[in-house]
């Protein structure tokens, strides 16, 4: 019987295990940069009816900023819920947990992202 | 081996947030309430506000028909917000100015700063005067433009 000091003792540094904390303060900041440049541009539309969104969103100047956006906010969610699943939950629930949650972010971001896609690279409407 | 204590339950007990009836053992403090608001709020956005924004984007990209049916859910025929769109979009925005705010506070913790208590307890008050001050401006913003 060991204690999980003694097992590692001796075995040197990781060398990583700082990198969520980071990627989730990293993205922070994007994040901020992102949503207020959405909620600027979003205030500022003239009008909210298909058309004009559509024309907005179809600008590579809008596209752009708003994949960065999912990306930067997905990713910080993905950690965010990562740590919430490993506070409440232990054992198998917490593995299912973890898996649905990848899933989860992989198909609402790549849904997202292709819409995104779809609108700038379509025909004007 | 050490005998009872005379009076077992008049002894300091460990601080739980609820024991009976939602007792709590210790005083709640601003700080625990933008606490628990940033984790219930980023949840929230990370679950209810990226369907959101996914149906949102991908109503857009369907066309037409998609994007009136998402219309349709928030707004009255006469294009106006219905109930469920003023809580759905004053929620959100809230709730992103709410987690903007307390997430700017923790990068401020972060650095090893604000753990005094009178800062500590008035940048959490902070935290919703910031959230609820944008969040009126911004609405205010979209009726005046209306």
């Amino acid at each position: 019987m060991r204690t999980e000091l003694g097992r590692v003792r001796g075995l040197g540094s990781a060398h990583e295990g700082a990198h969520h904390w980071w990627h989730q303060r990293l993205t922070a900041g994007t994040n901020f940069l992102t949503l207020v440049w959405l909620l600027a541009s979003l205030a500022t539309l003239p009008g909210y009816d298909y058309l004009t969104v559509r024309l907005w969103l179809s600008s590579a100047w809008v596209a752009v900023p708003m994949l960065l956006l999912v990306a930067s906010i997905f990713y910080h969610f993905r950690l965010g819920l990562q740590v919430v699943i490993e506070d409440y939950a232990r054992m198998e629930s917490r593995f299912v947990a973890m898996v649905l949650l990848n899933v989860y972010t992989a198909a609402v971001a790549g849904t997202a992202i292709f819409a995104i896609l779809k609108i700038a690279f379509g025909s004007q409407a | 081996m050490a005998s009872k204590p005379a009076i077992p339950h008049k002894r300091p007990r460990s601080p739980h947030a609820f024991r009976g009836p939602m007792q709590l053992h210790y005083r709640w403090g601003p700080a625990m309430t933008v606490s628990i608001f940033h984790r219930m709020l980023g949840s929230g956005m990370a679950t209810v506000g990226a369907l959101l924004l996914v149906w949102w984007l991908a109503a857009v990209a369907a066309g037409d028909a998609a994007y009136a049916v998402f219309l349709d859910v928030f707004t009255t025929d006469a294009g106006a917000l219905n109930p469920l769109g003023w809580i759905v979009g004053v929620g959100l925005t809230w709730s992103v100015f709410q987690h903007m705010a307390s997430g700017i506070r923790h990068l401020v913790l972060d650095t090893g700063a604000a753990y005094e208590l009178k800062i500590n307890k008035l940048s959490a008050v902070l935290c919703f005067v910031f959230s609820i001050a944008m969040t009126a401006l911004f609405w205010l913003y979209l009726g005046v433009k209306a």
